[in-house]
């Protein structure tokens, strides 16, 4: 069996789904949340490489480094800030964290 | 155009007195540190204005012999659009005699104050204040701009503001200053319209410039209407001068003005500050000339002021008030004298009324304080040998008021009746009734007053309320209130020299000036340049130069003519009223009981403006309040906001805070927007 383009766009379809499905479920755990949002990014990063490699343009490469690069910091931060809450809140329950409504 | 005046003289003239009433003013009270005490105050302030005087009367020399003339801007305030803001200085007759006028009446008026004022607490600002004064009316008639004379018309209404309540505890005094200062306002919103119009039309503020264009300004008609816009722009300065120089109707203000020290009443509110509006009016006589419709109002509002302030004076019982009420029907003589185009005249009389009015209020000044601080009349009488020299100068000046021949008032008096006579205006029947009449009312008050005072059977010591009550009337001297309390009982006393000095210095013009100014102020070159009257149209100046042979012929015949006659009648009948059968005034004052409560209510003039203008216009500002309350508060505020909280009420809900909540409608909107990028657009 050759792997074909296709393989690889649904497999970044199958995660970018898992990843919203992911989100909308978990009414829980903010570090799901972080999760499903780095496979989200996994799931593009996926659909990058793919393009790339056919299309045999090596920008797309490039621009899956950088994006892992800024999912890095984004998850640092998130963890970052995850912490201050849990001390502040000594929760990280997504449906208490509502304070910013309007 | 000759010799030439040094800018730097001119510019000494009223900063001289500006210097006086800062030092005093600022740093002889508590607001600079009390650093200059009474002495140095007044020595510094008189000084200033004595360097003022001197200055000013080598103006007029180097102006009557030089043909000196100045008419240059010393600095550029500020330029906008093509509109000059400049102060500057223009010299001419006219100026030159005001300055005298006002810098020698100052200077009177400062010697006064010393010996008036001794017990004051106020004593270095009240220097400071009359400094102050002599500054901006310095400023006032010698501005070259009509800018500049705003600004010292301004300043000497303030200063006149100040000083009508210099007494500040006094309710009486404040309610008079705020008063002077409402009515003044009425009277400024007029003067300040017709100088807008004229920058408007002439664009330029200058009176040179602008005088050289009223011939175009003549041609053209206000927008909107088919009046003359010449008569729009010359009604409207005459507001102003209304205001300040006490026309009926905004003269209301004047008399309640005698709330302030007798000095103030002598130097602003009888011999200066009043006349601003007569010599505003000469000052811009090429455009009055123009209109004869400004002109015949102003007749008519000079003659309705001659004759029925005159009445007021009858029944006065304050010394005060009845000059008071003598200067409003005198500023209408002038006024009549503008209307019928004999400027000079006015200004004439405007110069003789300086010297004999500052002349009377500082006699009245003079016997207030040696009858012990009462100012009524009825209780005065018989003073003639207590104060000999306040009797002698009295006598002076009400001899030159009511016009004999030979005296100052005389030659300027009979000149406007003489110019009214010949004026053809619509409105100058009436103003020749007024003037004549006038000067019978004038003879009779001055008399009554003088009679009640000097002569007759003394009556000080009968006054009922000059111990320790209050006074009946309320209009007495805060002085009262503050010392003296020793010196209440005890006969009259001649007033200290500072005092009467003054009062004989000011006697000598106003008894000569009249006899020697009136042929080069009034036939001869003195004006030339400086009032411009259309012959043509407007002949009374022709005529009048035509009759006249001389000072003294002019006076010989005015023993045969009616202002004579009535004169004399007037004085004897109060002759006869006050010594002869000093019953009679009760009696009469029973039998015309109604005219006497229209008088003494002053025609119901200020009842009209309290409860009709002021009352109405409180009402008015209630209903608009309450209309704002309901529009623009209720409907416009309120009801934008609360459209406001409606909407955001129902677009808050969309803010849940919820992460997944705004997570779906990203994914929703990417899916939007993909559907129709991908299906929908072709």
């Amino acid at each position: 069996m050759i792997l074909s383009l296709w393989h690889f766009l649904v497999l970044g379809a199958m995660l970018f789904s898992l990843s919203i499905i992911g989100i909308f479920l978990n009414r829980k755990n903010l570090i799901v949340l972080l999760m499903a949002i780095e496979l989200m990014l996994l799931a593009v990063n996926t659909n990058f490489v793919a393009f790339s490699h056919y299309l045999g343009d090596m920008n797309g490469q490039i621009f899956v480094f950088f994006i892992l690069t800024v999912a890095a910091a984004e998850s640092a931060i998130g963890l970052a800030i995850l912490v201050l809450l849990f001390r502040n809140k000594s929760s990280i329950n997504v449906d208490e964290l509502d304070v910013l409504k309007g | 155009m000759s010799a030439t005046l040094s800018a730097t003289t001119l510019l000494a003239v009223p900063m001289a007195p500006l210097l006086g009433a800062v030092l005093a003013g600022v740093f002889g009270t508590a607001l600079g540190g009390n650093w200059v005490g009474r002495k140095l105050s007044h020595s510094l302030t008189i000084l200033g204005v004595a360097v003022a005087f001197v200055l000013s009367v080598m103006t007029l020399l180097s102006v009557v012999n030089d043909g000196a003339r100045f008419n240059e801007t010393l600095y550029t305030w500020m330029v906008v659009g093509g509109l000059k803001m400049e102060i500057g200085f223009l010299v001419d007759g006219l100026t030159a005699m005001m300055m005298c006028v006002v810098t020698f009446v100052s200077l009177m008026v400062h010697i006064y104050t010393i010996g008036y004022m001794k017990e004051d607490e106020g004593y270095n600002r009240f220097f400071g204040y009359i400094s102050l004064f002599t500054f901006s009316m310095l400023m006032l008639v010698m501005s070259n701009n009509m800018l500049q004379l705003f600004f010292g018309w301004e300043a000497v209404g303030l200063v006149s503001y100040l000083l009508i309540g210099f007494w500040f505890n006094k309710p009486t005094a404040i309610f008079a200053n705020m008063k002077a200062f409402l009515v003044n306002r009425v009277g400024d919103f007029g003067f300040i319209l017709g100088i807008g119009l004229i920058a408007a039309y002439a664009g330029t503020l200058n009176y040179t410039e602008a005088f050289s264009k009223a011939g175009e300004l003549a041609k053209l008609s206000f927008p909107g209407t088919s009046w003359m816009l010449i008569t729009v722009i010359c009604i409207c300065l005459f507001i102003g001068a209304m205001g300040k120089s006490a026309q009926f109707p905004l003269h209301v203000w004047l008399p309640d003005s005698m709330e302030g020290p007798t000095p103030i009443s002598a130097l602003i509110h009888a011999a200066t500050m009043v006349t601003a509006g007569i010599f505003m009016v000469a000052r811009m006589s090429p455009l009055f000339e123009l209109s004869d419709t400004a002109l015949s109002f102003i007749m008519i509002v000079g003659s309705i002021t001659a004759l029925f302030m005159g009445f007021l004076g009858i029944i006065q019982n304050d010394i005060k008030r009845v000059v008071a009420y003598s200067t409003l029907s005198q500023l209408g003589y002038m006024t009549v004298a503008l209307g019928a185009s004999a400027y000079s005249v006015a200004v004439f009389h405007l110069m003789t009324h300086a010297f004999f009015k500052a002349l009377l209020f500082l006699a009245a000044g003079s016997v207030i304080m040696g009858v012990h601080h009462n100012q009524d009349i009825r209780w005065m009488g018989g003073l003639r040998k207590y104060m000999p020299i306040t009797w002698l100068t009295s006598l002076v000046g009400s001899l030159a008021l009511i016009g004999t021949p030979l005296m100052s008032g005389f030659y300027s008096k009979d000149s406007i009746i003489e110019a009214v006579h010949e004026s053809h205006l619509f409105g100058a029947g009436f103003a020749n009734f007024a003037v004549l009449a006038g000067v019978f009312v004038t003879a009779f008050y001055s008399f009554r007053m003088y009679f009640l005072v000097f002569h007759g059977k003394e009556r000080f010591d009968q006054n009922p309320d000059a111990h320790h009550e209050e006074h009946h009337d309320a209009h007495h001297d805060a002085h009262d209130d503050r010392g003296h309390h020793d010196a209440h009982s005890g006969k009259p006393h001649e007033s200290p020299w500072v005092v009467w000095l003054p009062l004989v210095l000011l006697a000598i013009p106003s008894a000569l000036i009249g006899y020697f100014t009136i042929e080069p102020m009034l036939y001869g070159s003195f004006f030339k340049d400086a009032i411009f009257v259309n012959a043509d149209k407007h002949h009374a100046m022709t005529e009048l130069a035509k009759a006249f042979h001389g000072p003294l012929a002019m006076a010989i015949h005015a023993l045969t003519t009616l202002p004579f006659i009535l004169a004399v009648a007037g004085v004897a009948l109060s002759y006869y009223m006050y010594i002869i059968n000093p019953a009679l005034p009760a009696a009469i004052k029973r039998s015309m009981q109604p005219i006497y409560t229209v008088l003494d209510n002053k025609y119901y003039l200020d009842w009209f403006n309290e409860n009709v203008l002021a009352r109405g216009a409180r009402a008015l500002g209630g209903l608009l309040w309450e209309n704002d309350k309901k529009v623009i508060d209720g409907t416009l505020v309120n009801g934008s906001w609360k459209v406001v909280r409606v909407f955001s009420n129902i677009a808050r809900k969309f803010q849940t805070g919820y992460i997944y909540h705004y997570a779906f409608s990203m994914i929703a909107g990417v899916f939007l927007l993909m559907t129709y990028f991908v299906w929908l657009k072709p």
